[in-house]
């Protein structure tokens, strides 16, 4: 008999829920009973509060159970590793939750074995890169360019437009300031420290082809040779998944000095980082490469013009890098068509925090809050309402109910000053205390601030002092028109984001929900009031 | 009134200051030969470091800057700035616990201070019988199913204070 492919994740959230464990157990279960079955880590669906999800191949498609925990695999295979069972979920695919999503960028994600270069190709893998292999250097820039792709990072810039600046640049000679060179890099940022997002985590983890296949690209784009992958020390799993992919890529002429016998060269490098927030600011990146402290720099030099070791260097996100393959395999047209306005393509907006269906949700750009977190999410974890949600990671603002209405596109948030930023969502429920979380938005400030400016280094310090003050009536007029003054000096005197954004979450949370930061005896009492 | 005296020093010598074992020696030098030749190798050689060491010893410091042709201020620097490096011995077994806001909106407030009262440590710390070392993290990546934590570098989702004790209590 033919034996039954079965999928359990590898994906460390999965991993996080026991899927290590259930696969030791169906293992042992097959074998016990004499059933031939081939195990498959797959990646991750995103579809986490069914971790660990397990797939069985059939003929009608692959069919998932889960949550599946260590003592449900007997039953499984009593019923057969068929449908009679309560956990079954029918054709995975054919799941809501899957079906309406417009995936690009995860194609892939829960489908394949990330580290199986047989099975990235088998689905669609590397078909950007061999279109890329026969095409001009300023073609690839201008297919990026024309695709309107932005950075996923946060910033948004044009992707295009980063590339043509180094594509333009003149080489340089690593460490040698201003003198002429051959050398360019590619950096990808894969420092994702912003809560409630892990996208490029279940990239690293999940389809690292994708990145390098991205990156590669990349490199023939602008004429970079070698590549760094500035990975998060929190990411243990995805360092090993990418070296894994790497080392995979080079024995098969995908990496190295002759990819796929073009005479092109492309050599890539996973470096970890060392737990500091700040690092995921492109400047400071580049600064932690190099063995220093991660200090933000001055701009200008750019990095694209003097980036890692002085030379031109493109840094981008891992979802930006992760989203050129499919550039350059279905064209500029087909990725441009999704999306509204300026903000073109998919993003895959993470559903994280107090939420029922946490998970992973590629759309085009333009799906509303509304719809991603109720449609999707399905409310709150705990089923109580939902009070607000902080979208974009721990810069971003804390948005109120009455915006959740609002279209998911850059402008559209920047205008009100609030951020897509990483298009991560973190969910909170009417139990959260608005004050409580504007204090920690500058507490993590101070810790992560790279003491450069002023404002940053200090001010958030200060802020957590007069949000104590504040909420403890010590002359709350004046502590409020404090607090507003120095989150007015932290945006307009920091060098980057961190000390510069730090303020709209404690801003939107004193804006939209002023009474949280009333004297605490009186909040308490209100809430007694309200029960 | 001070009485203290200036005392010339003779040159140091960094064989003689380092109060390394021979095998800790080894390891640090085996690190150094394998990976100071990287372009930017210091974050790589501290972690090759921390990771054999489970920290990076201070007398280890004048090693690798002597290695790298840096001063030991650089490399100092670079060791108290970044966060996971650090310059103490740690416990059996190493929690990092997630305090950002994914895992806050699920409990993760109340799971730090039931750690905190458990173990009867703060962050940074580690417990009187050196079994364990706390350590904040600011996202573990795990964010629809938090709260989380790493223990020894192995990921758990949805932590109670419940499921914490059983994690700790069947750990040797």
């Amino acid at each position: 008999m033919k034996p039954i492919t079965v999928y359990v994740p590898r994906d460390s959230a999965a991993i996080s829920l026991g899927a290590d464990e259930v696969a030791v157990a169906i293992a042992a279960e097959a074998t016990r009973l004499g059933i031939a079955i081939n195990l498959v880590r797959n990646s991750s669906r995103g579809m986490f509060w069914l971790e660990p999800l397990v797939e069985v191949a059939t003929d009608a498609g692959r069919i998932g159970y889960g949550p599946v925990e260590v003592e449900d695999v007997a039953s499984l295979f009593a019923a057969g590793l068929g449908n009679a069972h309560s956990l079954n979920l029918g054709i995975v695919d054919e799941l809501p939750y899957l079906k309406t999503q417009e995936r690009l960028t995860f194609a892939r994600a829960g489908i394949t074995d990330p580290v199986s270069l047989d099975d990235y190709l088998a689905h669609d893998g590397y078909k950007g890169l061999k279109n890329a292999l026969a095409m001009e250097p300023a073609a690839i820039v201008a297919a990026v360019t024309e695709s309107g792709l932005r950075g996923r990072g946060g910033a948004a810039f044009p992707a295009g437009i980063k590339w043509r600046t180094v594509l333009g640049a003149p080489g340089g000679t690593p460490g040698v300031l201003g003198a002429e060179g051959a050398q360019k890099y590619i950096v990808c940022n894969a420092d994702e420290g912003d809560s409630g997002t892990y996208a490029d985590r279940m990239v690293c983890e999940g389809d690292p082809f994708l990145l390098i296949e991205g990156m590669t690209i990349a490199g023939l784009a602008v004429g970079a040779t070698r590549g760094y992958i500035y990975l998060r020390c929190e990411y243990p799993y995805g360092e090993r998944a990418l070296n894994e992919a790497i080392a995979s890529a080079y024995a098969s002429g995908w990496l190295g000095a002759n990819i796929q016998g073009s005479g092109k060269r492309f050599d890539l490098e996973v470096r970890m980082g060392a737990g500091a927030y700040i690092c995921g600011e492109e400047t400071s990146l580049l600064e932690s490469l190099e063995g220093k402290r991660g200090m933000v720099r001055f701009k200008p030099p750019l990095p694209a013009i003097k980036g890692l070791f002085g030379c031109p260097t493109v840094i981008n996100n891992v979802i930006t890098l992760a989203s050129v393959p499919v550039i350059l395999d279905k064209g500029a047209e087909f990725y441009k068509h999704f999306g509204v306005g300026r903000s073109r393509g998919t993003l895959p907006v993470q559903l994280a925090g107090n939420v029922k269906f946490g998970g992973l949700v590629e759309k085009a750009f333009g799906v509303t809050l509304r719809d991603l977190l109720y449609t999707y999410g399905g409310g709150t974890l705990s089923g109580r309402p939902i009070r607000t949600v902080q979208v974009g990671g721990p810069l971003g603002a804390y948005i109120p109910e009455s915006q959740f209405d609002l279209p998911l596109d850059y402008e559209a948030y920047a205008k009100l000053n609030n951020m897509v930023g990483h298009g991560g969502i973190t969910v909170f429920d009417d139990t959260v205390d608005m004050a409580e979380q504007a204090r920690f938005s500058m507490e993590f400030c101070a810790t992560e601030s790279c003491g450069k400016c002023t404002p940053c280094r200090i001010g958030s310090t200060r802020g957590m002092e007069v949000i104590d003050k504040l909420v403890a009536g010590d002359q709350p007029v004046k502590q409020e028109a404090l607090l507003r003054d120095l989150c007015d000096t932290m945006l307009a005197g920091s060098l980057c984001a961190l000390g510069g954004m730090a303020p709209f979450p404690v801003l939107s949370a004193l804006n939209h929900f002023p009474d949280d930061f009333r004297p605490r005896a009186t909040a308490a009492q209100m809430a007694n009031v309200n029960r | 009134m001070s009485t203290s005296t200036f005392e010339r020093k003779p040159p140091i010598k960094l064989a003689e200051l380092s109060s390394l074992s021979p095998s800790d020696l080894a390891t640090v030098n085996g690190v150094l030969a394998k990976l100071k030749d990287l372009p930017g190798a210091l974050l790589p050689v501290l972690h090759g470091i921390q990771d054999a060491l489970g920290h990076v010893p201070k007398d280890a410091v004048p090693m690798v800057a002597k290695s790298l042709n840096l001063s030991r201020a650089e490399v100092h620097g670079v060791v108290s700035f970044y966060h996971w490096y650090r310059t103490e011995k740690p416990g059996a077994h190493v929690i990092h616990l997630c305090r950002a806001e994914a895992c806050q909106a699920v409990g993760g407030r109340a799971l730090e201070t039931h750690v905190k009262a458990k173990l009867g440590i703060d962050f940074h710390e580690t417990t009187a019988d050196r079994r364990y070392t706390l350590e904040p993290a600011y996202c573990l990546g795990n964010c629809a199913v938090g709260p989380s934590l790493l223990i020894d570098m192995q990921l758990k989702g949805r932590v109670t204070p419940e499921r914490f004790d059983r994690l700790t209590g069947a750990m040797a």
